[in-house]
């Protein structure tokens, strides 16, 4: 279903010289989604999400946003907002300055954008350290009052470059709850760049994998780990085995794989334990297979790198790669 | 060992310690010292008197000379910073490639590879009644007789201390600007200021460490200058380093070391009048 509200991307390029950064991309995100473009470094997301933003040139194409090409539109007048990676705080201004410095760019008065960014930081928790500087902050609180200087704006869109990379692994998790609920109560689209595939998995509506400058898949979260379209979208999500069988690409999930007392015979290489299950790597022939064996079944009969195991799946669960 | 700790350390701060102290202290000690002693046309007598501070004090000279120093000093400052300020823009926000930026920093330092007194002489030639300037304005038709006031006037002090002492106020700028997250400018960008907003509400706040470092630099140079003022104004302007020099060479030590004395304190309140408004502890 469109409206107008959506954010589209037609035949979006972006070249250096003679290299494509993004090459040629169609995609439509749909308003008020939590999208995430995943991808390794170097794939084009963030090049993707800057051009959205304003903050790169497109060499070809059309971003279009209610009705319009916001392409040769400057960064401000696009309905979109940028989070930067390092939150990009003004080191020499207070929170509530840095909240309202948008309002400040437009010309309103000091009660009016005082209230604004009052409200702004009530929304991210933030309004009983307004006063301080972003120095004075933990990162955590940085990122939120990044946020609210980037939703001061009442974006239709608010893009984040890498929000949560300059977080330790427990704050990371929180914080992307609370993107999450933020997303749900503003209705806005959100888009992610991240190369975190859990992140990805975790949060979005729709994930958009990127490689080599073009949208190798997207789709609903599930529909991307369960079905990958490519070898490089099953090898990057992670937890697939990629195997080739009768001239065909196949991708099978690591967690249906099964050390079986019959079966395809193999080679334990690894065994790591993970918790809830232990990953175990094996060479059958030339390939390497990965299983996430379940805890109580493998410690009720462990076994060693070395030792010779057999391995089973069920062979409706392989899934035909279409490159 | 702690005690073994105590005396390494003062060993280690020993050796810059003595320098200062032989070479700063001790001599600004002197200068102090000889600047309570009486002095006649022929003899220096050591005792304590204030008489020489009375008489600086006392006469109206001093107060036009400082006034005059002050002079040059603030207008030096204020065109050393806006060309020193656009030429570290320049080089910090428009030059992208490295290299390009570290050639033009090496250029710009060239002039320094020959000494004041040389790049201020070179002026002459071209400033003075027959002067290139002179010449090449009358041949355009511009004016129709020699301006008078190219040389030997404030104008050409001023020059002089421009061309001297602007580098003193890219270089610490400059250094400054590369400190500046370029994301911040991105970021300004995206909250919709304009080209002109970012300069003011982001990198002027942000580079005030620099420009304050390089105002140190301009203004106690322009102010401590005596050589400058003596040779482009022909002997006919003042400033306190030339009655300091003129003292000095009638022999009048004590007089001259109350003025250095005098002097030192002013640009000692200026410069800690300057810290109170900005922290420059960051860049140092």
């Amino acid at each position: 279903m469109r409206t107008e509200d959506d954010l589209e991307l037609v035949h979006l390029t972006k070249r250096y010289g003679d290299t494509a950064a993004v090459r040629d991309i169609n995609h439509v995100f749909n308003n008020g989604t939590y999208v995430c473009l995943l991808g390794p470094s170097g794939c084009g997301k963030s090049t993707t999400l800057r051009m959205i933003a304003g903050h790169e040139s497109v060499s070809e194409g059309a971003i279009l946003l209610k009705g319009q090409n916001i392409a040769p539109l400057p960064p401000a007048r696009r309905g979109t907002a940028m989070m930067f990676q390092s939150y990009a705080l003004f080191p020499h201004l207070s929170v509530r300055d840095n909240v309202a410095f948008s309002l400040r760019m437009k010309g309103e008065d000091k009660p009016a954008r005082h209230r604004a960014a009052d409200e702004m930081l009530e929304l991210v928790d933030m309004s009983h350290l307004a006063q301080r500087l972003p120095a004075q902050l933990s990162g955590g609180q940085q990122q939120r009052v990044a946020l609210a200087r980037a939703l001061v704006t009442k974006p239709r869109v608010l893009l984040l470059d890498e929000p949560l990379s300059a977080l330790d692994p427990f704050l990371r998790i929180r914080v992307r709850a609370e993107l999450k609920r933020l997303q749900r109560e503003l209705g806005i689209t959100f888009i992610h760049v991240t190369h975190g595939q859990d992140e990805a998995l975790a949060l979005a509506d729709q994930i958009v994998v990127m490689n080599n400058a073009v949208i190798e898949q997207a789709g609903h979260p599930r529909d991307v780990f369960a079905a990958p379209r490519t070898e490089f979208v099953a090898r990057f999500m992670g937890g697939h085995n990629v195997l080739s069988l009768n001239g065909s690409r196949y991708a099978l999930r690591a967690d249906e794989v099964r050390l079986a007392p019959q079966g395809h015979a193999a080679v334990v290489r690894t065994v790591e334990y993970q918790g809830h299950h232990v990953a175990v790597t094996a060479t059958m022939g030339e390939e390497e297979i990965l299983a996430y064996v379940p805890e109580e079944s493998f410690f009720s009969d462990p076994k060693s790198p070395g030792d010779a195991v057999s391995l089973a799946w069920e062979e409706g669960r392989l899934h035909r790669l279409e490159a | 060992m702690l005690k073994n700790r105590h005396v390494t350390g003062w060993l280690q701060a020993a050796p810059l310690s003595l320098v200062l102290i032989g070479f700063l202290i001790l001599p600004i000690v002197a200068i102090v010292i000889v600047s309570f002693w009486r002095a006649t046309e022929f003899s220096i007598i050591p005792a304590f008197t204030l008489e020489n501070y009375q008489f600086l004090f006392g006469s109206p000279v001093t107060y036009k000379v400082f006034l005059a120093t002050f002079k040059y000093a603030a207008i030096t400052w204020a065109l050393t910073l806006l060309i020193g300020f656009t030429a570290a823009y320049y080089l910090a926000f428009h030059i992208r490639s490295q290299t390009v930026q570290i050639a033009l920093f090496l250029l710009c330092t060239i002039p320094f590879w020959t000494s004041n007194i040389i790049r201020m002489i070179s002026w002459i030639p071209f400033l003075g009644r027959n002067g290139i300037a002179n010449s090449t304005l009358i041949d355009m038709g511009v004016i129709d007789e020699p301006l008078e006031w190219l040389l030997y006037s404030d104008f050409s002090v001023i020059l002089a201390f421009v061309h001297l002492y602007t580098l003193f106020m890219v270089v610490p700028i400059f250094n400054t600007m590369m400190r500046i997250d370029r994301s911040l400018i991105e970021a300004a960008y995206d909250n919709g200021a304009s080209g002109f907003q970012t300069l003011v509400h982001v990198i002027v706040p942000l580079t005030k460490p620099g420009i304050m470092i390089g105002t140190i630099f301009v203004l106690t140079l322009a102010m401590g200058d005596f050589i400058t003022v003596r040779f482009m104004s022909g002997s006919q302007k003042a400033n306190v380093g030339r009655l300091i020099s003129n003292d000095i060479a009638l022999l009048q030590y004590p007089s001259a070391a109350a003025t250095a004395v005098v002097l030192l304190c002013t640009v000692l309140i200026v410069i800690g009048i300057l810290l109170r408004f900005v922290d420059i502890r960051k860049e140092l």
